[in-house]
């Protein structure tokens, strides 16, 4: 089954910054929601594991992850697809785009599209798109909180 | 007369141990060395398997064996099958692909077995089973019924082009044509029967287990026919010759169809029990269920019907697309074809019919029998055809269902069926009291009055039940006989034990059956025992389906009492010295005419197995006797329910007020239990036709696969129902039963549907009808924008 999301989020540093964070495997490691690792293979191909629970279901999602369509401090697209074992597997992509805000603030806007399939579709059906929306939304508290410094990465 | 004999409303005995947590089903046998299994099913509704790696997993705490579709290919146990052959028109065979066990290149739905992982424990298994890595390459997927066969849609099987396992039909095309051509009115609709789950109260299990010693396998299986299903193993699967297999159906917690057919799980628990020298125990959870019980229905439907200026229907043509799934299950083939088209003549005297069906695969779960099989699809396509012909032409429904019905029997349909007896108009009328139907436009004119609209639905169904003759299904394709086998076997002291082939899994056999003995050899209740579901003890039978136990297995029964009695008789001539025809049984005593000599069944049977009263060498010691019991045709219950709903057009909520239903099932063995089977059928029907859906998305995934998002009928969906009983006993078989098991989910659905669509003013409105549907569709109702 289908999945989309999107929205768009101010976070408090220039888009030079906001870009150099996004493009850190150890930041994006901190701040995915249930992330236990991301591994760099290339510039732009990482590979990940991630503890998901949707509703009833929860499943430790291993996958590869690819950068595309990267325009420096403007836009990429994050590909990728996960296993999750019995509870099933997730493909999609996010297309991310950055713009100038005031004072200094950066405006990023997201585009999901995903789709699940097996036991996470099955049961999580009906919760997916809140579980999907609460995970943005942690992940973006967590990585706004590395950019003002209340969070360190190390 | 007895309390406990035909007619007696007697409670049934084997409730006490259900309702007391003592019942035995699969799940509660345990076996020394017991493991458990758990299966690795695809994520994917279409894919090819490139690779499977089981080396971590095998690695995993607990793991006794891992196996996959290359074990199994190994060791030659055969796919599954599909025992009724259809033949397109052309000719040809239908084009059936392989069903594997266990899936081998490729997987074709959403639940497909992968692989089945083994281990001491269910979460050992749980949690090595994640470890298993499937590296899959994904196909798109062909989910919809209507457009599988177009051409361009992704392929299930290569050995069917199009996705088209057949294009079957029967009937006189050009006759029926003609009437068409001649006809001074033509009704047409589209229909969609909707995709349900079966959903029986336990969900199905199996323990495998191979004795090493004896080099025997056992299994323990939620089966509605063991028999059946030894069969198939041995002879088609090639798991061992019947000799060296047992099946043993213990208390099984309800099927509706579902548990039939000889799925994969059992066939590999009782494989994999030689494999890792150990029981093996599967048990289903609610999401497999879901996902791999064979569901029921799913039809999309054209029909057309013809009438002559008196208001005769001259004829009917039904154009159906049938979604058989990703395999076809046990009986697949025959249930939209040969359970389905030959009911198309329903309660009336239709002199051309013509049916094409079009069989499709789909990357779905497969499609089989579910209560009522192929009957409540065809019942719903004529229900509506002519309920909607009688709102066109302006007549009344029940009236100009009247106007159609069969009244002189027998009577031969042109779609097969010889209807041996019936009185439909005794049926209608009845009901149509029983329903106040002259009041309803009262009450139509009071709930308008508040705002809501009120509808009247009729359904007069017919089914074929006791399936079958064997000579006639065979030559229709079947690859079995459908008699029934029985056996009496009296004790020295008069108690008696049945073993029949029929399985109880709700049925209430564990009564009924002995209600039969206690009447016809005058004994009490509480000395019969019913004995079923274990190839050890019953040696052949053909099991639970399509309203058969009664009127086939209980004819069986009868067949051997009075075989028992024959011989009971020749006894107690010789011990009384009196000629055996100077003999009456009656009430359980045997009386010599002219004299005042007599014994009681108990004395007799003592005395035929101490046999120190006649001669040996003429007359046989013991008691016993076995028959096999072919019915002559099939058995035809009838009857006609109405619904009467209000649908409350702002929420959409439909409220079913009144349900009447009077059905004609021959002779009642135990009434109370044949209510029950009445309320049971009605409720799944309202659940059909109200509740239930099934959803696969476009990619094949099942999103309604938990109770969270798959409707099912409460207490508080249903009325209370008002039933009746008329009675024609059928002349076909001994005892004047039609079989009562079906009717309620055959009849419902079209007479709920077509109250909805009478509140409605407007026939658009597909099933399930549920508030969101309703709502949507009130806003187009004439009765509500009139009122506005």
């Amino acid at each position: 089954m289908s999945m989309t999301m999107n929205g768009e989020v101010q976070l408090p540093a220039p888009r030079a910054v906001v870009w150099e964070k996004l493009n850190d495997p150890k930041v994006l490691a901190a701040c995915i929601p249930g992330c236990e690792s991301l591994e760099q293979d290339s510039p732009t191909e990482m590979r990940a594991a991630v503890k998901v629970k949707v509703g009833p279901v929860s499943a430790r999602f291993k996958g590869r992850v690819e950068l595309q369509n990267i325009v420096p401090e403007v836009s990429y697209r994050i590909q990728g697809e996960g296993e999750g074992g019995i509870a099933g597997f997730a493909k999609g992509g996010a297309d991310v785009r950055l713009e100038d805000g005031d004072f200094g603030s950066t405006k990023l806007f997201y585009d999901v599209q995903a789709t699940v399939g097996g036991k996470i579709a099955q049961l999580g059906g009906r919760l997916i798109n809140s579980v999907a929306k609460k995970n943005a939304d942690d992940f973006f508290q967590n990585f706004t909180a590395v950019i003002t410094g209340d969070k360190i990465v190390g | 007369m007895s309390t406990s004999g035909i007619g007696q409303s007697v409670r049934r005995v084997e409730d006490i141990r259900f309702i007391t947590g003592n019942g035995n089903y699969t799940d509660d046998i345990s076996r020394p060395g017991q493991t458990y299994a758990f299966f690795v099913r695809s994520p994917h509704a279409h894919a090819t398997i490139k690779s499977i790696n089981t080396k971590t997993a095998a690695a995993a705490p607990g793991v006794v064996g891992i196996l996959t579709g290359k074990e199994l290919a190994a060791d030659k146990i055969g796919g599954l099958i599909c025992g009724w052959m259809i033949h397109s028109k052309d000719g040809s065979p239908m084009k059936a692909g392989a069903h594997p066990a266990l899936a081998v290149d490729k997987v074709r739905y959403v639940g497909d077995h992968v692989a089945v992982v083994i281990a001491e424990t269910l979460n050992q298994a749980r949690d090595a089973a994640e470890l298993v890595e499937v590296e899959y390459d994904v196909h798109a997927a062909t989910v919809d019924t209507a457009t599988a066969a177009k051409p361009g849609q992704p392929q299930v099987h290569a050995e069917a082009p199009n996705n088209t396992v057949y294009n079957w039909h029967i009937g006189e095309k050009d006759a029926t044509d003609a009437a068409f051509a001649k006809a001074a009115h033509v009704t047409k609709i589209d229909l969609i029967n909707n995709r349900l789950v079966p959903n029986a109260m336990e969900p199905r299990a199996a323990i495998g287990d191979y004795d090493r010693g004896t080099g025997t396998y056992t299994l323990f299986t939620t089966s509605q026919n063991p028999h059946v299903a030894r069969l198939v193993l041995s002879a088609f699967i090639g798991i061992a010759p019947e000799n060296k297999l047992r099946v043993i159906a213990p208390d099984v917690g309800g099927g509706f169809g579902s548990k039939i057919f000889i799925y994969a799980e059992e066939t590999v628990c009782i494989w994999a029990s030689k494999k890792v020298r150990r029981p093996v125990k599967w048990v289903c959870d609610r999401t497999e269920a879901f996902l791999c019980d064979a569901h029921g229905r799913d039809h999309v439907t054209h029909a057309e019907a013809a009438i002559d200026a008196s208001g005769k229907i001259t004829g009917v043509r039904v154009k159906t697309t049938a979604n058989l799934g990703a395999y076809l299950s046990t009986f697949a083939s025959s249930v939209p074809t040969y359970l389905y088209a030959p009911l198309l003549s329903g309660q009336y005297n239709i002199p051309n019919i013509y049916c094409e069906v079009d069989g499709v695969y789909t990357n779905t779960a497969p499609v089989d029998a579910y209560r009522g099989a192929g009957r409540p699809e065809a019942t719903f396509v004529i229900e509506r055809l002519v309920e909607v012909a009688a709102r066109e032409l302006g007549r009344d429904p029940a009236e100009f269902r009247m106007h159609n019905f069969i009244t002189t029997f027998p009577h031969q349909t042109p779609v097969i069926m010889a209807y041996d007896t019936g009185d439909y108009g005794a049926s209608m009328k009845m009901a149509l009291d029983m329903a106040d139907y002259k009041g309803f436009a009262a009450r139509k004119a009071a709930s308008a009055k508040a705002g809501k609209l009120r509808g009247v639905g009729f359904s007069a169904y017919i089914e074929a039940c006791g399936i079958a003759p064997s000579k006639a299904v065979g030559s229709l394709g079947a690859g079995v006989g459908l008699w029934e086998s029985a056996e009496v076997r009296v004790n020295p002291v008069g108690t008696v034990e049945v073993l029949t082939g029929s399985h109880s899994h709700g049925q209430g056999h564990e009564t009924t059956f002995a209600q039969l003995v206690s009447h016809r050899l005058g004994i009490p209740i509480e000395q019969v025992t019913i004995v079923h579901g274990d190839t050890d003890k019953v040696q052949m039978g053909m099991g639970t389906y399509g309203s058969r136990s009664g009127a086939v297995g209980m004819s069986a029964i009868q067949k051997a009492l009075e075989k028992v009695i024959k011989k009971a008789t020749t006894v107690a001539a010789a011990v009384m010295e009196v000629p055996e025809d100077t003999i009456d049984f009656n009430d359980g005593i045997f009386e010599a005419r002219g004299t005042n000599k007599k014994m009681a069944f108990g004395e007799v049977a003592l005395q035929a197995y101490v046999a120190h009263k006649f001669d040996s060498e003429k007359i046989e010691p013991g008691l016993k006797e076995g028959a096999f019991y072919d019915p002559k045709n099939f058995t035809f219950p009838s009857g006609v329910h109405i619904a009467e709903v209000e649908i409350d057009p702002e929420t959409g909520i439909t409220k079913v007020e009144k349900w009447t239903a009077v059905d004609d099932f021959g002779t009642l063995i135990n009434p109370m239990i044949v209510e029950g089977q009445v309320h049971g059928g009605i409720a799944q029907g309202i659940g059909q036709a109200m509740l239930e859906g099934t959803v696969y998305d476009k990619s094949g995934q099942l999103v309604t696969a938990s109770f969270m998002d798959y409707c099912m009928p409460r207490a508080h969906d249903l009325p209370s129902f008002n039933v009746g009983m008329t009675t024609t006993p059928c002349t076909t078989n001994p005892l004047g039963i039609k079989g009562c098991g079906e009717a309620g989910a055959i009849a419902a659905p079209a007479a709920l549907i077509n109250a909805i669509t009478n509140a409605l003013g407007h026939e658009n409105i597909a099933m399930p009808a549920t508030p969101q549907a309703v709502w949507q569709a009130a806003k187009s109702s004439p009765h509500k924008i009139a009122a506005e």
